[in-house]
């Protein structure tokens, strides 16, 4: 490529200082041997010039037989910038956790920098290896390599997108559930509905080890689930010892921090009335070593989040307050509950509804009734306000009420 | 489009995870105790059997190309035998059981120009999207507004100097794909213009019915514009949400002079202390200003030194502003309080203050 001339950029130039890494640098390295990346660098450019993206509207490609995992992306200054006139993203469902090897990397990088642009995002939102920039032709041929080392496309459209999870117990002691089990075991489950889109929206899978939710599921996925536990924390008092004799201010940090003030302190020993204890995680965070979640563990599952795009943005709300995530039974119980969800949400939900909006609109309790979940108090934050009842049904004669009580 | 490669294999979904994991994380699966930062990005986890694995945290910019990859995957085979991974905000965690690796990968992973941190009581990594980069619906660029707002709060990834944690995010709009909604400081793309309608086009490449239906406010009518079938946008309804531009392309709805970024703040995902908690508006309006953004760059760095300044330990950034009350807030960041800060949307009201409890100055 040594015949095309680098693109001058002034202004991303700009970008190369200071001390946190640069992408600018990094691509400027790139464009020397990638053309694709070098027009890139000056469309990027006019838009800082303009403050204006150059990037049309969509574009339908992808690969044969899926209708998501990939993102048509055109250029509307391909005049300027030929080389990168097609720079479409592949997403690339990424492994539980974001575990890698060396080895896995290399593989990926070497597929991507044959048929790519050779830069991508590590990762996306939904989770996903993101792949970005890459023209048609090239679309089969990358799929191809990708499935000969057993990778698979991700989720895009009105599908399951990417289940994504936190390390779990693979590397955290808070995890209430094995986390990264259950993102494999329902991204396997669940491949055609990630490969062909066919709801009314998009549906996100999110797994959460604890309640500390490093994966934002209940901010971002339409069903989140969140380990917790049902007895009690288990306590190592020497533990707690241990902390106070090296300078934590128990009283302060742990014990006046408490939601529920459900905890005590004596200056030896910390009690916890656990029924009491809305399993915040404070307490645990910040002294892991002396406190543990119990041993009787689950989740919570959650439903219905979203960003604001269309009716504002929701955070979920409890389903199921607690459920065993059983491995043994292959999740089961969780699968028939998804099941009569997206029965509930093919017969009412509308175009680019997210479940949570459809949920909003036609009631939690009608929809808690057509999945056939029981009202719970765990389900809002309190009882009505308002006197504005749909009673489902009435009274019209004496004679319905004394047959009713007979 | 090329032959399909045969024998074409389809739906076989990610690579178990189990290939990808340390021995000694295989090994103690489920059996963790407990962990502790020993120094900021640093981590050891103990196990149950006494066995130890530590973790090297390392800021990127996520937008990074397969030569910074390859060195991330050098590096793990130097120090780490081969094994790392990622995080949910986009940094590297190099894995090992040697401690005697510690030191000499963060030295050798500084020298490539990557800060090691973004544990604990710091500010880790921004999340943020794509920005004029590659989305046709970004009012502003985040790789560049992200790249000047971590060097502006460095000191913050490297050190745990803070109350508590911050965690940042950037979206380059409404759509939002990343935690925006719930960041204790949240970067957000705005459009401040309704769509410019390109009315011969519609009919072509819009479904009219759809785009009516597709606006919150009801803003858009059918109508005819010289024979030809289009819409037409009530700008006094329009809130710029570009919900009709995502379903039509024919109704653009960037604009130079318009875009630019509004900052939110005191959101928070964790449920620890306090439940999980939305962002609110603290600046409505930034123009875009490329190539550092030094308008926005400067009010967070305000944010977060008067959060610093004057938040107890453990108290998040939506916490400590529930504690001193939105008014203090104002006043110690010196923004301005506008009309457009109170909210006008469905569900307002439950955002008014509806009680006597008022702290005077």
């Amino acid at each position: 490529m040594a015949d095309q001339k680098l693109r001058e950029t002034p202004l991303l130039d700009e970008l190369k200082k200071g001390p946190w890494p640069s992408f600018v640098n990094d691509m400027k390295k790139m464009a020397e041997r990638k053309p694709m990346i070098n027009d890139l660098l000056g469309q990027l450019e006019l838009s800082y010039k303009e403050k204006k993206g150059h990037w049309k509207h969509g574009g339908l490609v992808g690969v044969m037989g899926y209708g998501g995992g990939v993102i048509g992306r055109y250029s509307d200054a391909a005049e300027q910038f030929p080389a990168c006139a097609h720079f479409h993203t592949i997403r690339v469902n990424q492994p539980s956790g974001w575990f890698y090897t060396s080895a896995a990397l290399r593989e990926l990088c070497d597929i991507w920098d044959r048929h790519g642009s050779g830069m991508t995002n590590m990762h996306g939102s939904t989770g996903d290896c993101v792949f970005l920039g890459t023209t048609t032709d090239e679309l089969e041929p990358i799929f191809a390599e990708l499935t000969a080392k057993d990778w698979d496309l991700g989720g895009s459209g009105s599908d399951v997108r990417t289940p994504s999870c936190c390390n779990g117990m693979a590397r955290c002691e808070y995890a209430c559930y094995d986390t990264m089990d259950a993102c494999y075991n329902f991204t396997m489950e669940y491949q055609d509905e990630l490969h062909r889109p066919a709801f009314p929206y998009k549906w996100k899978f999110k797994f959460s080890g604890c309640p500390n939710d490093c994966v934002a599921s209940i901010a971002r996925s339409d069903m989140s689930v969140i380990g917790t536990w049902r007895d009690d924390i288990r306590i190592d008092q020497a533990a707690v010892q241990e902390y106070a004799d090296s300078g934590m201010e128990i009283r302060s940090d742990v014990i006046r921090k408490c939601p529920t003030s459900c905890m005590s302190y004596d200056g030896k020993e910390i009690t916890i009335d656990n029924k009491n204890c809305t399993r915040c995680m404070h307490c645990i965070n910040v002294m892991p070593k002396a406190l543990r979640p119990g041993l009787d563990k689950g989740a919570t599952l959650l439903i219905g989040a979203k960003a604001p795009i269309i009716e504002g943005a929701l955070l979920a709300t409890v389903l199921v307050p607690f459920i065993k995530m059983d491995k043994e039974d292959d999740y089961q119980e969780f699968k028939d509950l998804i099941e009569r969800i997206w029965d509930f949400w093919d017969d009412h939900g509308v175009n680019r509804e997210r479940i949570g909006e459809c949920i909003e609109r036609v009631g939690l309790g009608n929809f808690l009734e057509a999945i056939e979940a029981d009202p719970l108090p765990e389900h809002v934050k309190h009882p009505r306000t308002n006197p504005y009842i749909f009673y489902d049904e009435y009274f019209e004669e004496v004679d319905d009420a004394e047959a009713e009580k007979a | 489009m090329a032959e399909p490669a045969a024998p074409r294999k389809t739906d076989i979904g990610p690579p178990q995870y189990d290939q990808f994991l340390h021995p000694v994380i295989k090994k103690n699966y489920g059996k963790w105790k407990y962990h502790e930062i020993l120094k900021p990005g640093v981590m050891v986890h103990v196990s149950e059997t006494g066995d130890k694995i530590y973790s090297i945290r390392v800021g990127s910019p996520r937008l990074i190309s397969v030569d910074v990859i390859r060195m991330f995957a050098d590096m793990a085979d130097k120090y780490c035998d081969g094994y790392l991974r990622f995080t949910s905000r986009n940094n590297v965690e190099f894995l090992t059981d040697k401690e005697g690796n510690i030191d000499p990968l963060i030295k050798d992973i500084q020298a490539n120009g990557f800060p090691v941190g973004g544990t604990g009581n710091s500010i880790s990594n921004i999340i943020h999207t794509q920005g004029w980069v590659h989305c046709h619906s970004a009012a502003t660029d985040v790789s560049g507004v992200v790249k000047a707002t971590m060097d502006d709060l460095y000191e913050y990834f490297v050190e745990m100097k803070l109350p508590h944690k911050i965690k940042i995010a950037a979206a380059c709009c409404l759509n939002m794909c990343g935690a925006v909604h719930c960041s204790d400081i949240a970067i957000l793309g705005i459009h401040r213009r309704p769509p410019q309608i390109d009315d011969a086009q519609v009919s072509n490449v819009c479904e009219i019915p759809t785009t009516v239906s597709s606006c919150p406010t009801a803003a858009i009518r059918p109508t005819t514009v010289e024979g030809k079938q289009t819409v037409k946008v009530d700008g006094d309804r329009c809130m710029f949400c570009a919900n009709c531009y995502t379903v039509c392309p024919a109704m653009p709805i960037a604009d130079p002079l318009n875009d630019g970024i509004s900052i939110w703040v005191g959101g928070k995902v964790s449920n620890a202390r306090s439940e999980p908690m939305f962002t609110k508006l603290a600046v409505p309006f930034i123009p875009n200003n490329p190539p550092r953004w030094p308008e926005v760059t400067e009010a967070i760095k305000k944010i977060v030194e008067v959060y610093a300044a004057g938040a107890q330990r453990y108290e998040r950034l939506g916490e400590w502003i529930d504690r001193i009350g939105w008014p203090q807030f104002f006043d110690l960041t010196g923004f301005e309080f506008t009309k457009y800060h109170i909210d006008d949307f469905r569900h307002a009201g439950e955002t008014f203050h509806r009680s006597a409890q008022i702290k005077f100055k």
